[in-house]
């Protein structure tokens, strides 16, 4: 049990679930709801945003005793448009239908809260190898939550995961339908705001 | 001229940014608790969009796009991978240079706007927008029309935000719901109601 109460492992922990990026820190809402409809896009905006923040938090963490305090917005903002860049260029390369699915979405990780967030708080005050923990377990929160969403979307709005129907024929036939609601971005806001509920719930206990 | 009223009513309502797709919510969560800040913030949002989409669009048209440096007689030159680093850069540079000319000709609007902005550099209803004008090929007068549009749309659902939650303060919540939660499902319900505006269009 050392390892669990190690604090690289106990930062790497905390936002997966105690800190959760999305329904307890409330950052990064915008790119989260758009890409849900399908568990495709899902996973991998998940891992995209997974490696920009844990990189840019390496990297700011590296460079955070060389950065003048008063333009250190600017300067992380080009640190993660370039990883950016790099995670758009390697998606448009090799997967460029989910690419396209994605659209403008890669592009809007650049202004992702936690990413901006996770670098302004954690990474300009600690050590490197920590900060990059700090942002892989922060990346994986938000991709966790996104997974979740997009699981319960595709499932009940299209009856499908990962493109493969998963509700058998014969429910169809007995009458039951897939709810196109919840492929509109109202469902989206909604399901959220129920695993707020939840895990609220689960925590006071 | 219908075209461009299309664009407007479709930027406002149908393709509302912040209602479909999603974008700006970390400020809207963070500043619709509060009405004035909401409308401050709403008409510094449509002021930056206005100026930021027609800028960027020259950028992008001159300089980014396949083919564009044809006047620099280099046809073959494609930038368009550096189109976020400039973006982005373009968003900060003109969000920094609104603020100062604010503060030099109406110091009443900048004392009220305050700290957002400079937050709205890093709000994705601004790169958003401007990704989302060069990905539909408007031309140039289409995107002043979407930005204005896109700010306008965002304003509003920010400020009935605010009315909302100015209401919630007296219902009875349950705790776990509370705060986030009640905010998602209600901007989610909002969101159902702008939906009736789909299918509206005017001329072809």
């Amino acid at each position: 049990m050392k390892l669990t109460r190690n604090k690289t492992f106990k930062t790497f922990a905390d936002p997966l679930w105690q800190n959760n990026p999305i329904s307890i820190q409330v950052l990064g809402i915008c790119s989260a709801l758009a890409v849900t409809v399908q568990m495709n896009t899902a996973l991998v905006m998940a891992l995209a945003l997974t490696f920009v923040i844990s990189f840019s938090n390496l990297t700011v963490s590296i460079l955070r005793n060389s950065i003048p305090g008063n333009v250190r917005i600017i300067f992380e903002l080009s640190i993660i448009s370039t990883l950016v860049i790099i995670a758009d260029q390697v998606l448009q390369a090799f997967m460029y239908d989910i690419s396209r699915q994605l659209s403008v979405f890669v592009g809007l990780i650049i202004t992702n809260c936690i990413v901006m967030g996770r670098a302004e708080t954690f990474a300009m005050s600690n050590k490197p190898f920590i900060s990059f923990a700090d942002g892989l377990g922060n990346g994986l929160g938000y991709g966790g939550v996104l997974v979740l969403v997009a699981f319960f979307r595709e499932l009940l709005g299209s009856g499908k995961l990962f493109g493969y129907d998963i509700v058998p024929e014969s429910f169809y036939a007995a009458g039951y339908e897939n709810m196109g609601f919840m492929l509109l971005a109202p469902a989206a806001f909604i399901i959220i705001g129920l695993l707020v509920w939840l895990q609220k719930t689960i925590m006071n206990k | 001229m219908e075209n461009l009223i299309n664009i407007f009513l479709n930027s406002v309502f149908v393709g509302n940014i912040l209602l479909a797709y999603f974008l700006g919510m970390c400020s809207f969560l963070a500043v619709s608790n509060n009405m004035e800040t909401s409308i401050g913030l709403g008409f510094a949002v449509i002021f930056v969009l206005g100026i930021t989409a027609p800028v960027n669009w020259i950028v992008n048209h001159f300089l980014l796009a396949p083919g564009a440096l044809a006047w620099a007689g280099l046809p073959e030159m494609d930038l368009s991978f550096l189109k976020f680093i400039t973006f982005i850069a373009v968003i900060a540079a003109m969000v920094q240079a609104v603020e100062i000319v604010i503060d030099r000709f109406s110091q009443p609007l900048y004392s009220s706007l305050g700290v957002f902005l400079p937050l709205i550099a890093v709000n994705c209803a601004i790169l958003g927008t401007v990704l989302f004008m060069v990905e539909r090929e408007y031309d140039f007068i289409e995107s002043v029309v979407f930005g204005i549009g896109s700010g306008v749309g965002w304003m509003l659902a920010i400020v009935s935000m605010a009315a909302i939650r100015l209401k919630l303060r007296y219902a009875d919540v349950p705790v776990g719901l509370q705060g986030f939660g009640i905010t998602m499902i209600a901007t989610g319900l909002m969101a159902m109601a702008f939906m009736l505006f789909s299918g509206i269009t005017l001329g072809s």
